[in-house]
């Protein structure tokens, strides 16, 4: 008896164990998600923004972006398309043949282009004018395609979907400030037309800033569309130093070679 | 004893860029006395508004860059580069070039623009590829049509009374101090706006009147154009200064000059109708300023003398082509931007030999 309780005491201090291991694991695998998560925040929002620093999808970027309701437009189609085709991708990648794969990103793509288009000219007529061709186009953005290559078709479906909607958020807000920026320049206003995309009560968020008697081309045309964007990278690039200065130094030994050129 | 051994120059002119910058500026005295005296005060205004405002942002960009630099860089040398005439001489062509009663903020975002974004962010004094005071003009006629081309006609031919006190108070409230409009300046006696010669002569050739009957109208005087061809002959007095000051090289004016004769030859010899003599083009507009002023920067324009020719000869083409075929009454500054953008590459196939070298690695290759 006694050894069987014994045996059962250890038994069950066993399973204990195998108990707290397994949770032990779980939980490390739980803040690695964590932490996964967080970086892929990091890298769409901030340290690979697709506007900023990959530079893709510049052509829908610095075509429509005269004001803020078209950026906030496209901003939101291509966010809606590259989170789902993040999420098919992902899902599909077990049995995609790594020969013919492109053609197939770009079919998928393509089809929830074209259910975004269909429904924006449903709904959102102004906006679907307005944003003409760059609309179908989001299907060649390189941002999308470039994130189903690189992340979508390699990770599990959670993980490529919220990279999809970090990656689309970091795009949309480029497009947004470039937006602002553009339009209280060239206009003098903010969120002008909104009530395209919006509907009808979304009139009363026009602000003006400051009235023009003429409007300033350059900022509408593309342009301007140029300069700015290169003012926002600019920016980036200066926050970036900054907080690389305010960061201590690694101290590094540094180890000095004479060197000894003969021929000089 | 030892001797000191220099290599080749040595002989050396002492010459700074500060003292070029003057006499260049200088040589555009003339042109300016002349734009005073048939255009009235409002170019004066503009100069001396788009100089102050180029020396502000000017110092504002070198001190941000200087603080940001290596730490040689201290007051002294900041003052050198502020007043080293550069940007005053790109505000004073800014000011040259805008319409006389244009409104102040033109000549304030032209200067902003031309030395902040054209001048300094390219990496400042000699590191810009575009010309910035072309540049600056060209954003803003793109950006403002309305204001850039509200030229108004010769003081002679101006039915209101445009004083120095008007001029001020039409540039800065946009109404003369007896409430004329700018548009009011512009009109005729019978109502009419009269714009450029330029202008006139484009509008008059799509509604198909010719060069003959066009040139009928008061505002083309009784040579070319009335005003413009003293002005424009005042920069080509300053232009030979120049040249004779050694200043500048003689090729670019003199191929842009010549590339611009035969092309107006070509064409009026074709169809004298519908094209205006070379005298007209080369007396109007910004022609004799862009030859003498704007082609010949020693930043942005070709180095080599057979580069030199090239670009010249090809401005010449397309102010032609510009104003005869497109959409703008001049093309003087697009040409010299266009011209910018291939200096670099003509000067790459125009390098000239070195004294005792092959003509080119190429050849000698194949001649092996």
């Amino acid at each position: 008896m006694t050894n069987n309780i014994e045996q059962t005491s250890t038994s069950d201090i066993d399973t204990d164990t195998d108990i707290d291991v397994d949770a032990a694991t779980q939980a490390e695998k739980k803040a690695e998600l964590k932490r996964e998560y967080k970086e892929l925040a990091i890298q769409g929002l901030w340290k690979n923004n697709p506007g900023l620093v990959q530079l893709l999808g510049l052509c829908p970027l610095l075509a429509v972006t005269a004001t803020v309701t078209n950026a906030l437009g496209l901003g939101l189609a291509t966010l809606l398309v590259l989170v789902c085709s993040n999420l098919t991708v992902s899902a599909i990648r077990q049995w995609v043949p790594k020969e013919i794969r492109i053609p197939i990103f770009v079919l998928i793509i393509a089809a929830f282009v074209t259910c975004v288009q269909l429904l924006m000219n449903a709904y959102t007529f102004g906006i679907y004018q307005s944003l003409g061709i760059f609309l179908p186009l989001i299907v060649t953005n390189c941002a999308i395609i470039g994130r189903a290559e690189a992340y979508a078709s390699k990770n599990p479906v959670k993980q490529a979907t919220f990279d999809g909607l970090m990656m689309g958020l970091g795009f949309t807000l480029v497009l947004i400030v470039l937006g602002a920026i553009r339009e209280i320049l060239g206009q003098g206003t903010l969120f002008d037309g909104a009530n395209l995309l919006l509907g009808d009560w979304a009139s009363v968020l026009r602000i003006e800033v400051y009235q023009l008697d003429s409007q300033f081309l350059l900022a509408i045309l593309p342009p301007g569309a140029f300069i700015a964007m290169g003012f926002i990278i600019a920016l980036k690039n200066v926050i970036d130093n900054h907080i690389k200065q305010r960061q201590p130094k690694a101290v590094k030994q540094d180890i000095e070679r004479v060197r000894v050129n003969f021929d000089s | 004893m030892a001797f000191w051994i220099a290599s080749s120059p040595h002989n050396h002119n002492q010459a700074e860029t500060s003292a070029l910058m003057r006499l260049v500026t200088y040589a555009l005295f003339p042109g300016i006395f002349a734009q005073w005296y048939f255009f009235g005060w409002g170019n004066l205004i503009h100069i001396t508004l788009a100089v102050v405002t180029a020396l502000i942002s000017e110092f504002i960009v070198l001190s941000l860059r200087s603080k940001h630099g290596n730490k040689s860089t201290n007051k002294h040398t900041l003052s050198k580069q502020l007043f080293d005439g550069s940007a005053i001489l790109t505000a004073v062509l800014i000011g040259i070039c805008l319409p006389a009663i244009a409104p102040w903020w033109i000549a304030v975002i032209g200067s902003i623009f031309a030395v902040v974004v054209v001048k300094q962010l390219y990496g400042g004094l000699g590191q810009n590829p575009f010309n910035p005071a072309m540049a600056a003009y060209v954003m803003l006629l793109i950006s403002f049509p309305v204001q850039m081309t509200s030229w108004q006609p010769p003081l002679s031919l101006m039915t209101v009374d445009l004083n120095l006190s008007n001029t001020i108070s039409t540039i800065f409230t946009g109404f003369t101090s007896e409430g004329y409009s700018v548009e009011q300046l512009r009109a005729d006696i019978d109502g009419f706006t009269m714009a450029t010669p330029l202008d006139t002569l484009k509008t008059n050739a799509s509604l198909g009147l010719t060069v003959y009957e066009t040139m009928q109208n008061q505002i083309f005087g009784a040579h070319f154009s009335l005003g413009w061809e003293w002005i424009n002959a005042a920069f080509l007095l300053g232009g030979v200064f120049l040249i004779f000051k050694k200043a500048i090289a003689w090729q670019t004016p003199a191929s842009f000059l010549f590339s611009l004769f035969i092309c107006t030859f070509i064409a009026y010899s074709i169809s004298p109708d519908s094209s205006a003599s070379t005298m007209f083009h080369w007396l109007s507009g910004g022609c004799m300023l862009g030859a003498f002023f704007i082609l010949t920067d020693p930043v942005t324009g070709a180095t080599s003398t057979k580069g030199r020719v090239i670009i010249g000869a090809l401005a010449g083409l397309l102010v032609y082509v510009i104003r005869d075929f497109g959409g703008y009454p001049d093309g003087v500054a697009f040409a010299v931007l266009l011209c910018n953008m291939t200096a670099p590459l003509i000067d790459r196939y125009t390098r000239p030999r070195t004294y005792g070298h092959q003509p080119s690695i190429t050849k000698q290759e194949e001649g092996k």
